[in-house]
């Protein structure tokens, strides 16, 4: 075998191994649904999860509490995006400032800040807003971190030179801060997007109205497992979907600037 | 200027105590809205809070959730960073492996896991087991990942000049590679005390009977914000603790490796 043929063949039998792994997985799940008798309550069978699952989509009923989550989730990103810049910001103008405020941002970011949807729900009621509020809490502190990273440590040479060649406020921002900054501040964004989706859908989860957490506990409540497991590859699937639209918006971002 | 405003702004200058002052003015801010602005039903002063951590302690049952919450942190962090030590060596140490299963370890570790928390509920009941098992289904993907990048990192010269000086396969893993992988499974260490705090407090808040889910339920239920915040205190006191070792743990296995 030639060293060129053994390159091809390698990520092949990668993906091969990949594929047996999880074709393997489903028909596990299959017998043990059909030949081991494991409860329909605790493991449903795989084609009845199938049929739900287009019953969802194809009835679209699933429309209305994505659009709650999704909301939840746009409205939360909106406010800790641009609260998280803009203090980000601010706090990096100067040496002084980011050694007051990033140590306790970090230590504030350390705690598991999902403790505190007991107190978001009594201020904010169990509607959208306690979600919100959350959502924008806790994406608030990755994309600030993020955004004093980026701006505070640019390379004091490169804003020297830009100084001393004469750069007014505005140039050096557009083009020396701005340039530096920009990748970091984006995986802020990316980060705190991320934490944003899964805190309202955790906080959905455990205390709410509406949404998609809601559904998948109002269906284990209901012990209607096809339909919850249809519902939870669903969100899973809407979860994907998003973190990688977020990445590209990501990858196509650094390289606009 | 007087000497004692020359003194605080001398002081100020000093980042750590501006911090203070800060955290200071935040409480300040705080227990003045409690005294004056906000219904007592939903906002009670940071001074009452303090006051009343006492008589959190003294509630029927708290000491004991605390206890049980604790307790799930700790076996869900041990079981995390064995079953993560143990896939991320699986995963990691042979190429073939860590191409075909990598990308299946990222993929689970991408999915929002909280949308399966009522099954863990299901399958592990409402006591402890659901939160030891949901933790774990945190903390022990960050452990993994940080394996098999440790392992990856080792350069392959160590790995050569060994196995040619006549070392055998438990040799190399004994004296290059696990010494190799110690700073990065710390720093994996971390970031699954961070998934185990996240996981177990899911899913104490989500359902629970004895742990502290049931007393923040409770307090929030009777508008009791006093008891609610002396609670939550305590356990980000506690979640700030268990961090603080394993970043300390961190720094102090980390340090060697810098040649």
């Amino acid at each position: 075998m030639t060293p060129a043929q053994r390159k091809q063949e390698k990520p092949l039998a990668s993906r091969a191994v990949q594929a047996a792994f999880l074709i393997a997985l489903v028909v596990l799940w299959y017998l043990a649904t059909t030949r081991w008798r494991v409860s329909p309550l605790l493991l449903p069978n795989p084609l009845a999860v199938l049929r739900d699952f287009w019953d969802i989509l194809t009835t679209g009923e699933f429309i209305g509490d994505l659009r709650v989550t999704l909301t939840e989730l746009a409205a939360a990103f909106a406010i800790s995006a641009t609260s998280g810049v803009v203090v980000g910001y601010l706090i990096s103008r100067t040496q002084y400032r980011i050694r007051v405020f990033e140590p306790l941002f970090a230590g504030i970011f350390s705690v598991p800040i999902i403790l505190f949807l007991p107190l978001y729900v009594l201020f904010f009621g169990l509607g959208p807003a306690s979600k919100i509020a959350l959502g924008a809490t806790i994406s608030f502190f990755p994309i600030a971190l993020n955004t004093i990273a980026g701006f505070g440590y640019v390379d004091k040479m490169l804003v020297t030179a830009a100084r001393s060649m004469g750069a007014s406020d505005y140039q050096l921002f557009r083009y020396v801060l701005l340039p530096a900054a920009w990748p970091v501040v984006l995986t802020g964004m990316r980060m705190g997007f991320t934490v944003a989706l899964l805190s309202i859908i955790g906080s959905e989860t455990i205390a709410s109205l509406a949404g998609l957490g809601h559904r998948i506990v109002h269906l284990a409540e209901g012990m209607e497992m096809a339909r919850m497991f249809a519902y939870i590859v669903f969100v899973v699937m809407i979860a994907l979907i998003l973190n990688t639209l977020v990445s590209v918006l990501e990858a196509r971002g650094r390289r606009l600037q | 200027m007087t000497s004692t405003a020359l003194a605080l702004r001398q002081a100020l200058r000093r980042p750590w105590v501006a911090r203070i002052g800060v955290v200071v003015l935040l409480f300040a801010l705080w227990e003045v809205a409690a005294l004056w602005w906000v219904d007592p039903m939903f906002l009670s002063p940071p001074s009452r809070v303090f006051a009343s951590l006492q008589s959190v302690f003294e509630t029927r049952g708290v000491p004991a959730a605390l206890r049980i919450t604790f307790w799930e942190l700790a076996v869900a962090f041990v079981l995390s960073v064995a079953i993560g030590l143990a896939i991320g060596l699986a995963v990691g140490l042979q190429p073939f492996a860590r191409k075909s299963f990598l990308p299946i370890v990222l993929l689970l570790y991408g999915t929002p896991q909280v949308t399966i928390l009522p099954l863990f509920i299901l399958y592990f009941g409402i006591g402890p087991a659901s939160k030891i098992a949901f933790g774990v289904s945190h903390g022990f993907f960050p452990i993994a990942l940080a394996i098999v990048a440790g392992v990856q990192n080792i350069k392959p010269i160590l790995l050569t000049s060994a196995r040619s000086m006549g070392a055998n396969r438990w040799q190399v893993l004994r004296h290059v590679i696990f010494p190799h992988t110690i700073p990065s499974f710390f720093a994996g260490m971390r970031l699954g005390m961070t998934g185990v705090l996240l996981g177990v407090l899911l899913a104490e808040l989500y359902v629970s009977t004895a742990g502290i889910g049931y007393f923040t339920t409770l307090f929030t239920q009777n508008f009791d914000p006093t008891r609610l915040f002396g609670l939550i205190a305590v356990l980000a006191a506690m979640a700030i603790a268990l961090n603080e070792i394993v970043r300390r743990a961190e720094i102090h296995f980390g340090r060697w490796h810098t040649d």
